[in-house]
C-alpha cells in the first residue's frame, strides 16, 4: 500500500509541475499577475508530493519490503538500516527521484528567497525549473519507476553493492545532487532573463549566491566521490579519470568558469551572452553527468539496447533541454548588448583568460569522456583514453590559467599596466621561483613537475600576500590591523580562501605524485618491510565476522626509529550474498603522509601478498577543496547578499558601492 | 586604437588560443588513445609492435600459475578460439578469477608473451568487462561461421 501512495505522490507531483511549467510562464508573458502568482504554491506543492515518495521509499527500504522491484535489487534483509536508507539511491531509478527531489528542494529554497525578485522573473524561474522537474518525472514514471512491484515478492533481496556500502557513499551522491541540480537554478535565472529579455547586471547579482551554493555542493561532492575511490578501491588512487569520475568534474569546470564570468557581469555588466550561455553548459553537463553515469551507458554503450524506450527518452530529454535552451540562447541573446569595453590587460581580460582555458579544460574532458562511446556505439572498434591523456592535456591548461589566477585580482578593472604589475609582484614572483626551486632540493628530489607544482601553489599564496598587504594600506591607518581585516567584505575573504584552497590542492597532487612510494610485497608472518622511513610487520590474519560479510583481517605493526607508529588492520571482505569480494584498505591518515596498507592475496602458509603506501601530504588534496567551499561559503554570507535578502531593492549606499568596486 | 581594431585582436587572440588547445588537445589524444585487441587478432598478428594496447577475454581454466615471489603471475587469455599468454607482476584485482573475464592492458613481447602492465576488473561478477564480452562474442560469432561448414551429421 505504502509504495502505491508514492507512486501516486508521483503522478500528482507530475500534474502540478505541468502547470507550475506552464501557467507562471504564460502569466509573465501577457503580466497575468494572478497567474503568475500560481508558481510559489505550485513549487512548494510539488516539494511536499516528492517528499512524500521519497519518505514511502525509504519506508519500504526500511520495512524491507521486497514485494518492490528497487528495494529487492538493491538491498537486503542483512543490510544494516543505514545503507538500507543509503540504497535509495544506490541504482538508477531511486537516484532520479533522488535527483527530483532535490530540485523541489531548491525550487522551495527560490520561493523563499526570491521576495526581491520582480513577479514575472520569479514566475518565469519557477516555471523552468517546473518544466525541468516535468521531464524527469515523466521519465520516471515511464520507464524507471521506483515502486515497481515485483509479483510474487522474492523472499530476499540482492543487496547493495559492497563497494557503496561506506559512510563515504551514504552523503557522497547527495552532496553531488545538490551541486548539480544547483545549477538548474543558474539555469533557471539565465533562461527567465532570456525569456524576459532583461538580462543586466542585476540578473548576476542575483543569479551569483545560487551558483555559488551549487559550487559549494559539488566541489565537497566532487572531493568526497574521490575521497571515497581512494580508501574504498584499495589501489591507493585518488583520481583515476574514469568516464564516471569525469562526468561530475565537467559541471564543475563549467561552474567554476561561471562563478567568474557571473562576478565580471555583476560588477561591469560584461560577458552577459557568455555568463548565459556557461550557464546553460553548466547544467546541461550536470544533466550528461546523472544520465551517463546511472544509465549504465559506461559499462556497455548496450545498456540502451536492453532498454531502448530509457534511451531514446534521455536522448531525446537532453535534446530538448541542451537544443532549445540553446535555440532560445541564440534567439536571444545577440539583443543583450555588450555592457563596458576593456582592454586586453585588465581584470575583465585575465577572468576571461580564465574562461577560455577552463572550457578549453573542459572541451578536453568531454572529448576523453564520450569519444571511446561514441565510437562504440557506431560499432567503429573499442578504444580507451587513459589518465595520460588527461594529465597531458590538463598541465599545460591550467598552468597559464593559474598564473592569471595570481594577477587577475590585483589588475585594476578596464584597463591596467602590464609594467606596474610586474613592479607590485616582482617579490611575489621572486619568492615562489627560488622556493619552487629550491625546496625540492632540499627534499631530496628535483623534477621539472614538481617545481612547476611548487611554483604555482606558491605563487598563488604570494600574490594573495601581496593583495592584503595594498588593500590594508588603501585602508588607512584608522583602527587595529584585525578591525581593518575584519572590514574587508565577506566577498573578498571568500575568494582568498578559495584560492588558497586551490593552493592546497595543488600542493597535495604535487607531493604525492612527485614523493609517493608504492611497494607490492610478499609478507610472510613476521615478516618485515620499510617503506618511506616506515617498517611494516605483518602478523597474520584473523578471521572476522561483519554483519553481511565474512573477512580475513590482518595485523600490521608500523614503526618509525624503532617507535611504534600504528597497528593497521586491512581487510579481505567476502559479501555473503552476492559473493564478492572486496579489499578493504587500512589507512593512518597524517597531517603531512598516509600510510596506506590492503591485501592481496592469500599465499601459502599464512602468507599474503600486500601492497604498501606512503603517501605524502595526500590529504591536503581533500583539505583543499573543503577549504575552497568554505570560500564559497564566506562569499555567499557577505552582506551585500543578506541586504539583497531583505530588501526589496538593492539600494547600496554610494561610498561602499565605490569601494566594492575594487573588490571582485 | 579603435574599439574595431581592439576586437580584432581580442578574436584573433581568442583563435589563437583556441588553436593551440586544440593542437595540444589532438596530440596528446593521439598518443594517448589505447587501442583494443582480441587474442585471435593478437594471434593473427594485427596488433600494432612497441606499443601498448589492450586485450580482453576468458582467463582460461587452470592456467594461472605463480612465481616463488608471490607477486608475479602468469595466465592464458583466451577467447574460445585463440590463447594469448600473459605475464603480470603485481597484485590482481579482487574479481580477477580463472573462469572468468578480464581486460589486460600492455605490450605484446617478442617471445609472443603479453607483458601486462595493469589487469583490470572494473565489473562485479555478474558481468564481464564489457571488452571481454565482446572478445568472446566475436570470437564465437566467427567459430559459428567456420564450424558449420564443417559441421558433420550424425546421420
Amino acid at each position: 500500500m505504502i509504495p502505491e501512495i508514492g507512486h501516486y505522490a508521483l503522478i500528482l507531483a507530475l500534474c502540478v509541475a505541468v502547470v507550475q511549467g506552464t501557467v507562471p510562464i504564460y502569466g509573465a508573458a501577457v503580466r497575468n499577475s494572478a497567474l503568475m502568482s500560481i508558481a510559489k504554491p505550485a513549487a512548494r506543492g510539488q516539494f511536499l508530493l516528492v517528499l512524500l515518495a521519497f519518505c514511502c521509499l525509504g519506508y519500504a527500504f526500511a520495512a524491507k519490503d521486497f514485494s518492490v522491484l528497487y528495494v529487492a535489487a538493491t538491498s537486503n534483509s542483512q543490510l544494516p538500516l543505514h545503507y538500507r536508507i543509503a540504497a535509495i539511491w544506490g541504482a538508477h531509478e531511486g537516484s532520479l527521484l533522488l535527483w527530483v527531489f532535490i530540485l523541489t528542494v531548491w525550487m522551495v529554497a527560490v520561493s523563499f528567497f526570491s521576495t526581491h525578485l520582480p513577479e514575472a522573473m520569479r514566475a518565469r524561474i519557477l516555471g523552468v525549473m517546473g518544466l525541468v522537474s516535468m521531464g524527469f518525472l515523466l521519465f520516471m514514471l515511464t520507464v524507471s519507476n521506483p515502486f515497481e512491484r515485483l509479483i510474487p515478492a522474492a523472499f530476499d533481496g540482492r543487496d547493495l553493492n559492497p563497494l557503496l556500502q561506506d559512510p563515504g557513499m551514504v552523503i557522497h551522491p547527495p552532496m553531488l545532487y545538490m551541486g548539480y541540480v544547483g545549477f538548474s537554478v543558474a539555469f533557471a535565472f539565465a533562461i527567465a532573463a532570456l525569456l524576459g529579455g532583461n538580462l543586466d547586471a542585476a540578473w548576476a547579482r542575483w543569479s551569483r549566491p545560487w551558483t555559488t551554493v551549487a559550487w559549494c555542493f559539488l566541489t565537497v561532492g566532487v572531493a568526497m566521490g574521490s575521497g571515497w575511490a581512494y580508501y574504498e578501491l584499495g589501489w591507493g588512487g585518488w583520481w583515476f579519470w574514469d568516464p564516471v569520475e569525469n562526468a561530475s568534474f565537467m559541471p564543475w569546470l563549467a561552474g567554476t568558469a561561471l562563478i567568474h564570468s557571473l562576478a565580471v557581469t555583476d560588477k561591469r555588466g560584461s560577458f552577459k551572452a557568455w555568463s548565459v550561455l556557461l550557464a546553460i553548459l553548466a547544467f546541461s553537463l550536470s544533466l550528461l553527468g546523472t544520465f551517463l553515469v546511472r544509465s549504465g551507458v559506461l559499462t556497455s554503450v548496450h545498456a540502451f539496447a536492453t532498454d531502448p524506450k530509457r534511451g531514446l527518452f534521455i536522448l531525446v530529454f537532453l535534446a530538448v533541454v541542451i537544443g532549445g535552451s540553446l535555440m532560445l540562447y541564440a534567439w536571444r541573446a545577440p539583443r543583450v548588448g555588450l555592457g563596458g569595453g576593456f582592454s586586453i590587460i585588465s581584470r575583465e581580460g585575465m577572468l576571461l583568460g580564465n574562461n577560455v582555458l577552463l572550457v578549453a579544460a573542459l572541451g578536453s574532458v568531454l572529448l576523453g569522456t564520450l569519444y571511446p562511446l561514441f565510437l562504440d556505439a557506431l560499432d567503429l572498434g573499442k578504444i580507451s583514453v587513459g589518465p595520460p591523456y588527461f594529465d597531458t592535456v590538463f598541465v599545460p591548461l591550467m598552468t597559464p590559467a593559474i598564473f592569471l589566477m595570481g594577477l587577475g585580482p590585483l589588475a585594476q578593472w578596464k584597463q591596467a599596466s602590464l609594467p606596474e604589475l610586474a613592479m607590485r609582484l616582482r617579490w611575489a614572483f621572486g619568492v615562489s621561483v627560488v622556493t619552487a626551486l629550491v625546496l625540492p632540493i632540499v627534499m631530496g628530489q628535483w623534477t621539472p613537475l614538481i617545481s612547476l607544482g611548487l611554483l604555482l601553489a606558491i605563487w598563488i599564496l604570494t600574490t594573495i600576500a601581496v593583495d592584503l598587504r595594498e588593500r590594508l594600506a588603501l585602508a588607512g591607518g584608522g583602527g587595529s590591523l584585525f578591525g581593518r581585516l575584519a572590514a574587508m567584505p565577506r566577498a573578498y575573504w571568500g575568494m582568498v580562501l578559495a584560492h588558497c584552497g586551490l593552493a592546497l590542492f595543488i600542493v597535495g597532487v604535487t607531493m604525492v605524485k612527485g614523493f609517493e612510494a608504492e611497494q607490492d610485497v610478499r609478507m610472510n608472518v613476521g615478516q618485515t618491510a620499510t617503506l618511506g622511513g616506515y617498517t611494516f610487520r605483518f602478523d597474520g590474519t584473523q578471521p572476522y565476522k561483519g554483519p553481511n560479510y565474512i573477512a580475513a583481517r590482518a595485523t600490521i605493526h608500523v614503526s618509525q626509529d624503532g617507535r611504534e607508529v600504528t597497528v593497521m588492520y586491512p581487510e579481505k571482505r567476502r559479501y555473503t550474498v552476492q559473493n564478492q569480494t572486496m579489499t578493504e584498505a587500512a589507512i593512518s591518515p597524517g597531517f603531512l603522509r598516509d600510510l596506506y596498507v590492503s591485501l592481496g592475496e592469500p599465499l601459502e602458509d599464512g602468507a599474503w601478498s600486500v601492497r604498501l603506501y606512503h603517501k605524502p601530504f595526500i590529504d591536503w588534496i581533500w583539505g583543499g577543496c573543503l577549504v575552497m567551499a568554505t570560500g564559497g561559503v564566506l562569499a555567499i554570507s557577505d552582506r551585500r547578499y543578506r541586504l539583497a535578502w531583505r530588501r526589496k531593492e538593492v539600494e547600496v549606499p554610494a561610498g561602499t558601492q565605490m569601494a566594492r568596486q575594487i573588490v571582485s | 586604437m579603435k574599439p574595431r581594431h581592439k576586437r580584432f585582436i581580442f578574436i584573433g587572440l581568442g583563435l589563437l588560443a583556441l588553436a593551440g588547445a586544440s593542437m595540444l588537445i589532438l596530440n596528446a589524444f593521439q598518443k594517448n588513445l589505447v587501442f583494443f585487441y582480441t587474442p585471435t587478432a593478437v594471434a593473427n598478428g594485427e596488433v600494432p609492435k612497441g606499443h601498448g594496447f589492450r586485450i580482453g577475454g576468458m582467463v582460461e581454466d587452470g592456467s594461472l600459475k605463480r612465481e616463488g615471489d608471490g607477486l608475479t603471475v602468469h595466465f592464458v587469455m583466451t577467447d574460445m578460439a585463440k590463447r594469448v599468454p600473459v605475464t603480470f607482476k603485481g597484485i590482481l584485482p579482487d574479481l580477477f578469477k580463472e573462469g572468468k573475464g578480464a581486460v589486460a592492458q600492455g605490450q605484446l613481447g617478442a617471445d609472443g608473451i603479453f607483458l601486462a602492465s595493469e589487469v583490470l576488473a572494473k565489473h562485479d561478477e555478474n558481468y564481464m568487462p564489457p571488452e571481454a564480452a565482446d572478445a568472446l562474442a566475436k570470437a564465437k560469432a566467427a567459430g559459428a561461421q567456420t564450424s558449420s561448414t564443417l559441421v558433420v551429421n550424425p546421420r
